[in-house]
């Protein structure tokens, strides 16, 4: 951030069009295998970035590394104005606190039920007093439509069932970023459906920042061509005009770079025959 | 064979170095906040409670066959009644100690590397620290704080139901006298002897907790990671029983004797 900007960190990071997250040729190597070769990105606030790859591709790696759970090799990530490339563990709970993650499988506690997974956070972490936790967690299963389900195990849960919780939990502190790590591999094209759903939801009612990573075209599209509105009470996913669907932005990666960055129209017009296998 | 031994050699410090590093963070744990008071009562439970069925079984049955074959052996000597020196003095000095350590390492060892194992391949681990949570601090520190005070109870009461057990068969099978039994344990006693054999649970707890957790949060590599993993951490702590059995006791002998 250019130093002769009058405003405030914090100005600047509430300002629209702000930064959420930065990666600036981020690199990262397991012993001789290069995962990521200097990629960089910028994700606007408020906006959607949506990372594509065939699997092994590195895209379960760029997320750890902006939670910080795995450290680059070189280059810098920012995450809300701080660099979380050389941080250490306990500052980078900080910087956690803003972030919602759904892991690839769910990575639900299994040893707890879907109201302690979903009030984890806000209970163990938070220390949050229980009426108010209940109350919280009851609010957000209403939203990804699992209320009934609240004091199921997770393993009692259907796949789809078990992401949406996912979802709740990532969701429960109100994180202004929400990262998905393939939420929707593995579901049938009716529930994957419905976990699009409530990413267009969170983006579109709640204002979080999303970035989606996925290898399934079909729900990538449908979240950066679909917004999601309140009407009389209930909530519509409706068909996105031309500029909402600009803030969602394309990426594809094969063999650590960037092959592709741009918005979705561009994306089904590419001529790239690489883009081309993996589209169609 | 030098480059595969020296790959073997920085395997084996790395893998101390990340040991070491983990009971230091458990350390920090123990003495810093947060706390997770619901997870230490519920590893005292599973760890405390949870071994004392088979803790109570190895110990009567060492007890008794100790009375059986050391009853033999003194009937040469025409030293019978001395049974319960025997028994008392290895129970309380060795037996106890090694054998519920041993057990613990069975069952406690492979349960912590099994249960952090399978948490890391499914990735809950990261999750915990996704949502703001030091995994050392919630699983780690309450599974060695449980292991290292409960190991010297679950002892005591080994020892107990060990000199129990030789009650039963000296008094039933070696005609033995209740009182000659009895006056013949306490005798048989030093006055260290029952701090050697409380002292030493404590390191034995330690080290089969803190290596189960270091084993399970190395897991790699799916349910087969897992399963690796339970085997590698049984063999582990009980080799590292014996060993720091054996160090323990040789320092304590230099201490106390
Ligand atoms: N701990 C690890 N050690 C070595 N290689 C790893 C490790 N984790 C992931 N990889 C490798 O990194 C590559 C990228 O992984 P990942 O980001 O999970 O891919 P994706 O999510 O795109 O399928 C994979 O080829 C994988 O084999
Ligand atoms: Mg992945």
């Amino acid at each position: 951030m250019p130093a002769e900007d009058p405003r405030t960190r914090q100005e600047i990071l509430d300002a629209t069009g702000a930064p959420i997250v930065m990666f600036d040729k981020v690199s990262l190597a397991f012993d001789d295998k290069v995962i990521l070769r200097e990629v960089s990105f910028t994700l606007i606030k408020g906006h959607t970035k949506i990372i594509l790859g065939a699997s092994g591709a590195g895209k379960s790696t760029v997320l750890k590394l902006i939670l910080g759970l795995w450290k680059a090799d070189g280059g810098v990530v920012w995450v809300n104005g701080e660099r979380v490339d050389q941080m250490g563990e306990h500052d980078l709970m900080r910087v956690r606190t803003d972030l919602g993650m759904v892991f690839q499988e769910g990575a639900l506690f299994d040893s707890l039920t879907v109201r302690e997974n979903v009030g984890y956070k806000l209970w163990e972490e938070l220390r949050w007093p229980d009426d108010k936790v209940n109350a919280r967690v009851e609010e957000i299963l209403g939203f990804v439509a699992l209320s009934e389900h609240i004091d199921k195990m997770p393993s009692d849960l259907s796949g789809g069932q078990r992401r949406r919780v996912a979802i709740a939990r990532a969701m429960a502190a109100k994180p202004r970023v929400l990262l998905y790590d393939e939420p929707t591999t593995g579901l049938d094209p009716i529930t994957a459906t419905t976990v699009d759903e409530e990413i267009v939801k969170l983006r579109d009612l709640e204002g979080v920042s999303s970035i989606v990573v996925t290898h399934q075209l079909r729900d990538a599209f449908y979240i950066a061509t679909h917004s999601a509105e309140r009407s009389n009470g209930g909530v519509r996913i409706v068909q996105a005009d031309q500029e909402k669907s600009e803030e969602a932005e394309f990426i594809m990666l094969r063999d650590g770079l960037v092959c592709f960055e741009g918005p979705a129209g561009e994306l089904r017009r590419s001529t790239d025959p690489y883009l081309k296998t993996f589209l169609s | 064979m030098l480059a595969s031994i020296n790959e073997w050699l920085k395997a084996a410090v790395l893998e101390v170095q990340e040991y070491v590093r983990l009971c230091a963070a458990a350390g920090r744990g123990m003495v810093t906040r947060p706390f997770y008071y619901r997870d230490m009562v519920e590893q005292f439970d599973q760890i405390g409670v949870g071994s004392l069925t088979v803790v109570l079984l190895t110990g009567l049955f060492t007890g008794a066959v100790l009375a059986l074959q050391s009853g033999l052996t003194l009937d040469q000597f025409g030293a019978r009644p001395f049974v319960g020196r025997l028994v008392s003095a290895s129970m309380i000095k060795e037996l106890g100690p090694v054998l519920t350590a041993l057990m613990l390492a069975g069952r406690v060892g492979s349960g912590i590397a099994a249960e952090l194992g399978s948490m890391m391949v499914a990735e809950q681990i990261s999750a915990l620290r996704a949502l703001g949570t030091d995994p050392v601090r919630k699983l780690v520190v309450p599974r060695i704080l449980a292991g290292t005070l409960m190991c010297p109870v679950l002892t005591v009461v080994s020892d107990f139901v060990g000199i129990l057990g030789g009650w039963v068969i000296a008094t039933s099978q070696l005609r033995v006298e209740s009182g000659v039994y009895w006056t013949s344990v306490l005798e048989g006693l030093f006055w260290q002897d029952p701090w050697m054999g409380l002292i030493k649970p404590f390191f034995l707890g330690f080290a089969i907790v803190s290596i189960g957790c270091h084993v399970g949060l190395r897991t790699r590599g799916g349910t087969q990671g897992v399963g690796r993993a339970t085997t590698n951490a049984v063999v582990a702590a009980s080799v590292a029983v014996l060993a720091v059995d054996f160090f323990i006791t040789r320092l304590l002998f230099t201490l106390m004797y």
